[in-house]
């Protein structure tokens, strides 16, 4: 690579940033909606009411899960945070995977009632989207996922010294100006969040490092479950007794970990064996209390409600991680912080989507002949539409699903999120098929009609719409759709502008028509 | 800012270099600090992983920003030279 280093590195940058954009954009998308999962599910468990009481809905859970699920392997009990209404219970019976618990996860509302809530995988399923992505293993989606993560830090490294002057592009924003104001769209929504950016994909990494990164444990480990064991303390997992005896109530233990933890609430109750004599309860601390995510866990006998020895306390490099995890998922962040962290997630967003867009805006003008541009160029535009618009319309689907499917349907959840593909999928083919002036406007003005379909389709369908819940003060639900029309806006907003735009300019003849592709 | 495209068997060397040399680098440097690293072991495994990340992007930084494919094999090389040589003496002598 003859030339100077920026040239050098504005390649890597270039070549780094678009072969991954794509999914890039689906992992800032999905993971800024995660910062309001919570609040999405329960958007989308509209069956859901009341206020939140931790104590009453896990013992509600723990009268469930003894009428249904005695002789399980494990229950689990996701407590409510100060965010969400209801606990969430399931089970694991002997050699299911991980995964099937959801056939059989139930909600308890904060009166002690099982709620018959309609099936949905809710926020969740675009948390998990984030680094599992869907229809194929877990495991293949978090190392295609850590792949783009790894480019994408190539690609902020390079893109920061590729600059001349980061400093005057952080006030520089010149409108209407074709390649040019992609370009300084794209300086604006990276370099005014760069630090974000540059935490959030190193951080992101950490997540998964035990996946992407166990070398360090083989080198010092004979086996991985040595490691395993290291970390957890010599409290394993219980042996079945299988000697019957009753739990102890689940109150006094909540009790004892709430004082341990000096007033913080619990946030994850996991029975091991339950109805055993040998049966444990494993209780970890909420995650709002503290910026480290890999909460306390202290242990109890079931049976007598006892506090097991603590588990050993892990030195700097542990918690360093466990704050650098915090950092990344953000949930200890409080209402503002919160906020901020989408908004950041969403210049992430304008980052990556403007950066799509510029590969394209500045090989325009170089084209041999812009009526008839080549196979390479072609794609990515067509990748562009059909992404930047197509999947954000999925996401309206899904929500939309989530409305409009009949309750009690079999695969109810699964198909809610089918329809986000089929969703998304449907945009992207009608973008292939119009020329693409026409596809960016309309596909975008089908995003926008989408966004104001959900408020629309929520009134209609519920009686939780946006002036009921304006009326009773009901926070979320006012801020979930009011984002929907904010949504709506936006894209209303962009369909406008493309369709406004005045044709291409006439492209400059070419010395050497070489295609950069 | 235009600039010729590589030839294809640099790119394909600089490519190279930065995917499996990086990924190859940063899992030497991890492995000789969960052997090397004086705290905990657990710690010193944890520390390994969260610095890997940062020794890989440097790597693939480094792969197309030194002027010649050549170089960057050189670079790769003495990169990866240390944890390599950690590596081998803490296996020979049974350290950690």
């Amino acid at each position: 690579m003859k030339g100077s280093l920026r040239q050098s590195m504005a390649f890597l940058h270039t070549w780094a940033g678009l072969l991954f954009g794509w999914l890039l954009l689906l992992v800032f998308v999905t993971g800024t909606t995660a910062y309001f999962q919570d609040e999405i599910t329960r958007w989308m468990q509209p069956e859901i009411t009341g206020e939140r009481d931790l104590t009453a809905s896990a013992q509600g859970a723990v009268d469930y899960l003894q009428r249904h699920a005695q002789g399980a392997e494990a229950w689990s009990i996701q407590l409510p945070d100060a965010r969400s209404v209801a606990a969430m219970g399931y089970w694991k019976e002997k050699g299911e995977t991980f995964l099937q618990w959801r056939d059989h996860a139930f909600m308890v509302n904060g009166r002690g009632e099982v709620v018959d809530a309609r099936d949905t995988t809710g926020g969740w399923l675009l948390y998990r989207l984030h680094f599992d992505l869907h229809y194929i293993p877990v495991q293949w989606g978090r190392w295609i996922v850590g792949v783009a993560a790894m480019f994408m830090l190539v690609a902020i490294v390079s893109g920061v010294i590729t600059h001349k002057k980061i400093f005057a592009d952080f006030f520089t924003l010149r409108l209407g100006k074709g390649q040019r104001s992609w370009l300084d769209a794209h300086n604006l929504g990276a370099v005014l969040a760069l630090p974000f950016h540059l935490m959030i994909t190193y951080t992101g990494l950490v997540t998964l490092q035990r996946v992407y990164m166990p070398w360090g444990i083989t080198a010092a480990y004979a086996q991985t479950s040595d490691y395993q064991r290291a970390l957890a303390g010599p409290d394993g997992l219980p042996t079945r007794s299988g000697r019957v005896a009753p739990m102890a109530p689940i109150a006094g233990m909540l009790a004892q970990a709430r004082q341990r933890w000096q007033g913080a609430d619990p946030g994850f109750v996991a029975v091991l064996l339950p109805g055993d004599a040998n049966a444990v309860v494993r209780i970890t601390r909420g995650t709002a209390v503290s910026m480290a995510t890999r909460g306390e866990t202290v242990s109890f006998d079931a049976t007598t409600g006892r506090m097991r020895s603590p588990p050993p306390t892990h030195g700097a490099a542990a918690l360093t991680e466990s704050v650098m995890v915090g950092l990344h998922a953000g949930r200890y962040a409080p209402l503002a912080l919160r906020w901020l962290y989408v908004a950041c997630g969403l210049l992430g967003c304008a980052m990556v989507a403007t950066g799509l867009v510029l590969w394209t805006a500045k090989r325009r003008l170089q084209l041999p002949d812009p009526n008839r541009p080549h196979v390479g160029f072609r794609l990515v535009e067509r990748l562009n539409v059909a992404t930047i618009a197509g999947l954000p319309f999925g996401i309206a689907t899904y929500f939309l699903a989530n409305r409009l499917l009949a309750t009690g349907i079999p695969h109810r959840a699964a198909w809610e999120a089918n329809a986000l593909f089929i969703g998304w999928g449907v945009l992207a083919l009608y973008a292939l098929l119009r020329p693409v002036r026409r596809a960016w406007v309309e596909a975008m003005a089908a995003a926008a009609l989408a966004y104001l379909a959900v408020p629309a389709v929520n009134a209609l369908t519920t009686s939780r719409g946006l002036w009921p819940s304006l009326r009773q003060g009901d926070g979320v639900f006012v801020a979930f759709d009011m984002s929907m029309l904010a949504t709506a806006a936006g894209f209303a907003f962009a369909a406008w502008r493309a369709w406004r735009r005045p044709p291409g300019p006439t492209p400059r003849p070419r010395q050497t028509p070489k295609a950069l592709a | 800012m235009r600039f010729a495209f590589p030839a294809p068997l640099s790119l394909l060397s600089r490519v190279f270099v930065a995917l499996v040399g990086g990924y190859a680098t940063a899992a030497a440097y991890a492995a000789a600090m969960a052997r090397w690293l004086p705290m905990d072991r657990t710690d010193a495994v944890t520390t390994g992983m969260i610095a890997s990340f940062a020794i890989y992007a440097a790597i693939a930084v480094m792969a197309f920003a030194v002027r010649s494919a050549a170089r960057a094999w050189i670079w790769l090389g003495v990169c990866g030279l240390p944890p390599a040589l950690a590596l081998y003496l803490s296996m020979r002598g049974g350290a950690a």
